[in-house]
């Protein structure tokens, strides 16, 4: 096999080896700038102590004190992880099955299909300012649907939705499996189309019942579509923080390993080390999760 | 405009911050941008540092930074610098940035291309930037201002080294707010000590009114309460250094602020945490709620764009202990800096000795009647009752505080005392075991 690839690439031409360079090249070489370089570079900073203000010079090394202080007297940072694990869950339970169960029905061609699909699809289009406000309009406590629909208004019975820790968190995340369910179904419905339907036809005359044919037919063909699907809730998962941000920052409750990150980096005053603590712990965490999982995938599809 | 725009935790969520927000989740923000602008910074200063060389000149173009990006303010601004090219005869240049994004971004824009002068705020806010030599010091326009205004003002604009930094521009008093016809329907008067306080919140709850209204889910309203019962209990001094880390979070005092808290919370509507200030200071409109603890600056508007500007009022925070009476008030104060090297510097100089007269300062506020203008004296035929109450109430002041995000290190606030105050009005008992979290993380955070 290797002889075969060697001469294939004596029959390349100069110009054919330079596009190819040029071809594979330009985008490692993107990669590595834009991505690679900057994580490491942040990995880098974790040690450090910075304001940000001043040059380079002013950084001071302390070792892994931001770590210490991120993991021992950061009264943020285990809910933040609890409540990722969390939203990992509930992604996992609810919008992955409940996407694949909408693009199967819309995959029948009932009457309306079209329709049914930009109506789940229309909230991954949402805007942020538009989801936010959206979350006032249902929560707010006297002004909210909720509390006037069910009569929760009055100071003595009030259910405070958005500022109660244990509540909270639940009621953001129905917005965003809302979100979530819209943009996976996507996903599963375009693996649906791509499913040949000779395959179910052939299914069909050998008498496979419709739970069946979906289990033994469908399910793989859907292998590579489920792939992405885990990988996007994972992805999903580890940057979850728009919504959480627009409702209160990501505080008092809603702390998210993202929002923590943001608050130390981002704004006036920043701690740049911490914050790249914080990045780092992340940076790790995703790449725990994702790698093995892509090795083990494409692995097995060879 | 109101405070809710200039508490760096009120803000909307700008494109520019949640991108960087974004771009921090994949670890890159924190290498990128800071270390990037430090490069043209020092090449920029080279070029333009030369020019200020040309004394006495005073003529040309000053450029100025401009958080004022709504209409209101935008235009207040535009009427104001026009003003200014007429009274000085310098060629003003406004940049306008979107309000939040100039607030995240200042330290990257000092330590790029600065405009000659930029808006900024009174406090810790500003010694901190002067302390990280983003600043050029205005000793020369004081010089000039100086006997404009009053001593409390004067303190307000200096840095931790003696030097002034800020020249203040307007103000606007933090109080309790309440409406008029309510509290005559019903006959409340004005507590001014504790006990009289919570007699009167006794007694508007079997009114069947919340007694406070608090709105706490933007994180910062909830600032003033505690500056206020702070300094009532602990006094202006104590409450200073405890912002500027100079005290312990841990001392019993702090823990005596947080227990009369908690037996105010005792009358606060429940569900802070959950709700927007607006809906706290609506409650005071609409009579659900006796009252609020917030600035003209929030109250304000909201009354006015509801018709209902003559029906507010306001009293000082009552006193606790006696040796500390009524003597601070809280005024967050807005102003100009100078960046540390303008390209004009006398043209700077000329348009702030301007800035910081009375006269500059109604052209400005001439379409924003809940602030006051921060010079001594001011004309006022033109101020509304608040506005001409504002000013005895803050001219007789002992003391000004700025406001816990002005007056304390802005990472400690955003990244510890927010959280913290948010658990502390959800579940009051916390506190003593937040304390000592708060006082670990603010040694870690101030000695940086």
């Amino acid at each position: 096999m290797s002889k075969k690839k060697r001469g294939n690439l004596r029959l390349l031409t100069g110009p054919d080896k330079a596009v190819l360079t040029a071809m594979a090249g330009i985008p490692a070489l993107l990669t590595t700038a834009l991505i690679w370089v900057p994580a490491l570079g942040s990995i880098v900073l974790s040690f450090s102590k910075w304001n940000g203000i001043g040059g380079f010079d002013q950084i001071q090394w302390i070792g892994g004190k931001n770590y210490y202080n991120v993991t021992h007297g950061y009264p943020p940072f285990t809910p933040a992880w609890h409540h990722n694990l969390i939203w990992f869950a509930v992604f996992v339970l609810i919008p992955a099955p409940l996407g694949l169960y909408l693009a199967t029905q819309l995959d029948k061609r009932i009457a309306g299909s079209r329709l049914y699909q930009n109506i789940f699809f229309l909230p991954v289009v949402l805007s942020l300012a538009l989801v936010g406000f959206m979350v006032e309009l249902i929560y707010a406590p006297e002004q909210g649907l909720i509390n006037n629909l069910t009569g929760h208004t009055k100071p003595g019975n009030l259910v405070d939705w958005i500022g109660d820790p244990h509540l909270n968190l639940f009621a953001v995340l129905t917005l965003a499996v809302w979100r979530q369910t819209g943009y996976v179904m996507i996903l599963w419905l375009a693996g649906l189309k791509a499913v040949d339907p000779a395959l179910r036809e052939a299914a069909a005359l050998d008498g496979a019942s419709e739970w069946q044919t979906f289990r033994r037919v469908v399910q793989p063909a859907l292998r590579p579509v489920t792939i992405v699907v885990t990988v996007i809730t994972v992805v999903e998962t580890l940057r979850a923080f728009d919504i959480v941000y627009v409702v209160n920052r990501g505080k008092n409750g809603l702390e998210l390993l993202s929002t923590l990150i943001t608050d130390n980096i981002v704004g006036e005053a920043i701690r740049v080390g911490f914050g790249s603590a914080l990045a780092s712990i992340l940076l790790v965490v995703s790449l725990l999760v994702i790698v093995p999982y892509l090795v083990v995938t494409f692995r097995k599809e060879d | 405009m109101s405070s809710a725009q200039n508490s760096p935790y009120a803000r909307g969520v700008s494109r520019r911050s949640l991108f960087r927000g974004a771009v921090g989740l994949a670890g890159v923000s924190a290498l990128g941008i800071p270390a990037l602008t430090a490069c043209s910074s020092s090449k920029s200063s080279k070029s333009s540092g030369s020019s200020g060389g040309n004394a006495g000149a005073a003529t040309g173009t000053v450029t100025i930074g401009s958080n004022g990006s709504d209409a209101v303010p935008k235009k207040a601004f535009a009427d104001l610098f026009a003003a200014a090219d007429t009274a000085t005869g310098l060629n003003t240049t406004i940049n306008t940035v979107d309000h939040n994004t100039f607030q995240q971004n200042i330290s990257t824009y000092l330590q790029g291309t600065p405009d000659d002068i930029f808006t900024w705020f009174a406090g810790y806010r500003m010694q901190f930037f002067a302390q990280q030599g983003l600043l050029h010091d205005v000793n020369d326009v004081w010089d000039k201002i100086g006997p404009n205004f009053s001593d409390a003002i004067k303190a307000q604009s200096k840095g931790l080294d003696g030097k002034y930094y800020f020249v203040p521009d307007y103000y606007y008093p933090w109080g309790l707010f309440y409406s008029k016809s309510l509290w005559s329907s019903k006959g409340y008067t004005a507590p001014t000590t504790w006990d009289d306080f919570i007699t009167l919140c006794k007694k508007m709850k079997s009114d069947g009114l919340s007694p406070v209204a608090l709105g706490e889910q933007d994180g910062w309203p909830a600032m003033g309460t505690f500056d206020y019962i702070n300094m009532r209990a602990n006094g202006y001094q104590f409450h200073i250094e405890l912002m500027q880390g100079k005290q312990a979070w841990t001392d019993p005092k702090v823990k005596t602020t947080f227990d009369h808290w908690t037996e105010l919370l005792g009358y606060t509507s429940p569900g802070a945490n959950g709700r927007k200030w607006q809906d706290a200071v609506a409650m005071v409109m609409n009579g659900q709620a006796g009252m609020c603890v917030h600035g003209l600056d929030q109250a304000g508007p909201q009354f006015q764009s509801a018709g209902k500007s003559d029906d507010l009022d306001f009293f000082a925070f009552p006193a606790i202990d006696p040796a500390n009476a009524q003597d601070a008030v809280e005024a967050p104060i807005d102003g100009w800096m100078m960046s540390k090297k303008p390209k004009n510097h006398d043209g700077a100089v000329k348009l702030l000795e301007w800035l910081g007269t009375a006269t500059a300062q109604n052209t400005y506020l001439a379409s924003s009647p809940n602030d006051v203008a921060a010079a001594s004296n001011p004309d006022t035929s033109k101020y509304n009752a608040l506005q001409k109450k504002s000013i005895d109430f803050v001219s007789s002041a002992k003391q000004i505080s700025q406001f816990m995000d002005r007056d304390a290190n802005p990472t400690f606030v955003s990244t510890v005392m927010i959280p913290a105050l948010q658990k502390f009005i959800g579940d009051p008992s916390s506190i003593s075991s937040q304390l000592s979290a708060i006082e670990s993380q603010k040694k870690t955070i101030y000695a940086g």
